[in-house]
């Protein structure tokens, strides 16, 4: 079945089965491969991307369902055009192995657009989703703070 | 995607001096410098593995594999600290397997001497030992060796490189070449030339030997560096195994058998067949691949493959194999790497403190799940992308698999999603190209779900110990330590290299029998536990257990002696290594030790000396209302040299985390010879609200200047027995047995 989707500001159009998770739409049909598989039952966060501004978990939204304008990590900022967060992780040099951060930042990315100003219980209870093997979170956390002035300064 | 292959194509390569250290070994075979891979051919072309020039850069192949532990900046520094590049000159990529790319870390891997007492002595291994990994092309990310064994490796392929662009420019100048200096990616001299425009030129001019800069001069090592992978670890960029794309690839999943090592007796393809966007059900003797349009239809449509197992030929769940670890106290011990004193004069005087331990089996799970990409092409060739931590095994396991020569493989190692010893084996990349076979032609992207990488391991033993112990007037007269388990070493080498290495199991009692604490009476042996399950390298290995048991028992030891925890553990360390001693001395200062104790808060303390650093944390936890929470903790390393601070924080931090997610809840458990544990759900890491706050600090007094010690893993095995004495200072229950939320109820 044909299916168009917005993604990145972009329209693309794929042909799969309406039940292919969005996941799997980005990775294997349109080789958007920034977004990580990690479980498959939305208990990792590694598959987050943006629709309409709101966090979700792409391994649990059949293609059908993709519906509204998706942002994966290429469409927040690229290695030439950082965005704020990414700026950001660069400089708190938050990844390790760097698998999950593509789902950290988007999470991190949802949470910034809703609280501009993040306590440290707003992250806790936003990024609590989100596994990192490589324990990470502390400087995600730094980084989150850290994004938030930046955006706050402009 | 960038690879090593096709930069060296349109490549100049330059290269690194013969290893001067090589030399000093004494015999030829072993000093000769092994063939430059980059350069295939009978064309002559000199040695040249480890710098490639081109118009972009400069591109350092680094012999160690990236699994997050920041190995390939500091191998890149290393370099770039000879070679004179600024930083954003600098790239990196893996190399092919090839025994030039030898990791000579190892050598500090195979004593069995306590770690403590190697890095006292000027000069730790002999000539033999030494050659041992080279001998073995042993190219293999682990141990936590990277960085020492390329601290001189890489250091010497950057000035060789120098040196030969010097001589080129001096060349074309007629002038010496130590007339001309370098900065910057150029020598310069009357006129300045890039590395770019000399590196044709300078190929033939690589001098036999350089001398190293002297430390004081040093830019880049020693440095926190911006690591290479950050922009393209946080841009979405960075490719990953499972992110390789082909052209006309296909997708596909396997379903092992998981009772584990049986054959498969029967499948029906059928209604998996029939599932959309399925093309292929494989079989592969001990399980089926799907083959598929998209990842998700092949893991869909394997679910739904009828299989017959076979059994497996270890015992049927968890207590029944507990029960064949504790049997293993009746046999003879297969070590005693420790009997100072006299153990048994010394616990007959009366008074003996008892106590025994279990812990449970445990998996890698990494965040990106185990996957290959495989090609068998046209002509026969084969071409694998899978993240590995050891080439020429993966290789030569993917050739055997196939019958064909190990020349018509070629194995790229791409970046991997976390590792942590689970990366070693190579049966993703042999399945995959199995696959690959079977549809030549084809890219064939394999990737395990969740549920086959968590139960398709090779787990972290369980474990049993059984220690004694005297106090008498406050201090420690005698201890005993039994570790009874069935040996990862043993099982994994089997299986990898065909046998199993002969003598003492060091890793049943590394963290047991090696630490620097100076009891009189000190006696620590190993049994080794008859069981088949699959076993392999966990994060710090053996050292994730006895330091468990050694630590939790030493903390019962102090409060049977109503010492203070911290205190007897000082009392025993000093005047056996002051390093060790001053690492405790760090960790009470940070943590207000000494300081009154807030209500509500337990505090404990541990300690392992593991892969040439010791480390020392210290864990607090609370009560709160909605359980126990983990609140703060403070970590104090000595690696020595530490090469990259910022990385070596990192290590230390996210070991820890990842020790204290296995201590909370990590347990592998079997019913009817299957792994019960699936997913993340059953199998669950430390999250952000669950992870403590951390501080962490690295000095650098440990041996004699130039001694590095591992970091990935030492800040792993402190973890758990500094959070259950935490947890007894809170609660006066021991917890002899992990995971600890088994005993306590914490926040989840």
């Amino acid at each position: 079945m044909s299916f168009t989707l917005s993604i990145n500001g972009a329209p693309r159009e794929v042909d799969l089965p309406a039940d292919v998770p969005l996941l799997w739409v980005l990775r294997d049909g349109l080789g958007l491969t920034g977004t990580k598989f990690g479980c498959g039952v939305a208990a990792c966060g590694a598959c987050t991307v943006l629709i309409d501004g709101q966090a979700v978990r792409s391994c649990q939204v059949p293609l059908s369902d993709a519906v509204g304008k998706i942002t994966t990590i290429e469409g927040l900022g690229q290695p030439g055009g950082l965005a704020p967060l990414q700026a950001a992780w660069v400089k708190h040099q938050v990844a390790q192995c760097g698998y999950c951060q593509s789902g950290q930042i988007m999470q991190a990315a949802a949470l910034l657009a809703e609280v501009p100003e993040p306590t440290d219980q707003d992250i806790d209870d936003a990024m609590q989703g989100n596994l990192c093997r490589c324990g990470t979170y502390p400087r995600i956390r730094a980084a989150i703070l850290d994004a938030a002035q930046m955006m706050k300064a402009g | 995607m960038a690879s090593w292959k096709t930069i060296t194509r349109r490549s100049f390569l330059v290269l690194g001096a013969a290893f001067a250290g090589g030399a000093a070994f004494g015999a030829y075979k072993i000093a000769e410098v092994p063939a430059n891979p980059l350069v295939p051919g009978p064309d002559g072309m000199p040695l040249n593995p480890w710098v490639i020039i081109n118009a972009d850069g400069v591109t350092v192949i680094a012999p160690r594999a990236e699994m997050g532990q920041g190995i390939s900046t500091t191998l890149a520094a290393l370099v770039a600290e000879e070679l004179d590049v600024d930083w954003d000159q600098v790239r990196v990529l893996h190399g092919p397997p090839a025994q030039a790319y030898y990791n000579a870390g190892f050598v500090e891997r195979m004593s069995n001497e306590p770690d403590y007492k190697l890095s006292l002595a000027q000069n730790s291994h002999n000539v033999i030992l030494a050659a041992l990994p080279k001998i073995f092309s042993l190219q293999m990310t682990g141990g936590s060796t990277g960085a020492i064994g390329g601290f001189v490796q890489m250091r010497l392929a950057g000035a060789g490189a120098r040196e030969a662009l010097k001589a080129a420019a001096a060349k074309r100048l007629g002038v010496a070449p130590d007339t001309l200096k370098t900065e910057g990616g150029k020598v310069i001299g009357v006129e300045t030339f890039t590395y770019a425009e000399l590196a044709a030129e300078a190929v033939d001019l690589v001098p036999g030997d350089v001398t190293l800069r002297d430390p004081s001069t040093w830019r880049y090592v020693g440095k926190s560096m911006p690591r290479l992978d950050m922009v393209a670890k946080s841009t979405g960029t960075e490719t990953f195994g499972i992110d390789i794309v082909l052209p006309g690839m296909k997708f596909a999943t396997v379903r092992m058998n998981p009772h584990r090592g049986g054959a498969m007796t029967g499948f029906d393809p059928e209604a998996a067949l029939a599932f959309p966007g399925v093309e292929q059900v494989i079989g592969l003797g001990s399980g089926v691949a799907v083959v598929a349009n998209t990842t998700w239809a092949a893991m869909q449509a394997a679910a739904l493959v009828d299989i017959e197992w076979g059994k497996a030929d270890y015992p049927a769940d968890t207590p029944a194999m507990m029960a064949r670890i504790e049997a293993a106290f009746a046999t003879a011990p297969d070590s005693r790497l420790r009997d100072d004193g006299d153990v048994e004069v010394e616990l007959a005087k009366g008074g003996v403190i008892e106590a025994e331990y279990r812990i449970p089996f445990l998996a890698h799970a990494s965040m990106e799940p185990l996957n290959a990409t495989a090609w068998v092409k046209p002509d026969g060739t084969v071409e694998v992308w899978c993240g590995n931590q050891a080439p020429i095994m993966t290789r030569d396991a993917i050739a055997a698999a196939l019958r064909v020569g190990a020349e018509t493989v070629t194995l790229h190692t791409p970046v991997m999603g976390g590792g942590f010893g689970g990366r070693t084996d190579p049966v993703p990349a042999v399945l995959a190209a199995r696959v690959a076979a079977a549809m030549p032609g084809t890219p064939i992207k394999l990737t395990y779900s969740r549920e086959e990488d968590m139960t398709q391991d090779y787990y972290r033993p369980a474990a049993i110990a059984r220690l004694s112990g005297r106090v008498e007037n406050g201090k420690a007269t005698a201890l005993w330590g039994r570790t009874s388990a069935p040996s990862a070493t043993r099982n994994a080498l089997a299986r990898l290299v065909g046998f199993a290495p002969p003598g003492p199991d060091r890793a049943t009692v590394e963290g047991g029998f090696d630490q620097p604490y100076g009891l009189q009476n000190y006696r620590y042996d190993g049994h080794v536990a008859d069981l088949t399950v699959p076993l392999g390298f966990w994060r710090s290995v053996g050292n994730s257990m006895n330091a468990f048991f050694l630590e939790s028992f030493i903390d019962e030891m102090a409060h049977a002696a109503k010492a203070d925890p911290l205190a007897f553990r000082l009392e025993l360390m000093q005047g056996t290594h002051a390093p060790s001693a001053t690492l405790l001395e760090t960790v009470r200062e940070m943590s207000g030790w000494d300081s009154l104790k807030r209500p509500g808060f337990g505090r404990g303390v541990a300690f392992c000396y593991s892969f040439g650093t010791p480390v020392a944390q210290v864990q607090e936890v609370q009560q709160t209302s909605d359980g126990i929470k983990l609140t703060r903790a403070w970590i104090a390393c000595d690696p020595g040299l530490a090469m990259d601070p910022s990385i070596v924080e990192a290590q230390m931090t996210g070991a820890m985390v990842y020790g204290l997610s296995a201590a909370v809840q990590g347990a592998i458990t079997f019913a009817d010879q299957a792994v019960v544990e699936q997913n993340f759900p059953d199998f669950d890491p430390l999250r952000m609200h669950t992870t403590p706050r951390f501080e962490v600090r690295v000095l650098q007094n440990n041996g004699t200047f130039g001694h590095i010690g591992g970091v990935g893993e030492p800040g792993t095995p402190p973890a758990a027995p500094a959070l259950a004495n935490a947890l007894f200072d809170l609660t006066g229950t021991r917890a002899r047995e992990l995971p600890l939320n088994r005993t306590f109820d914490f926040l989840v």
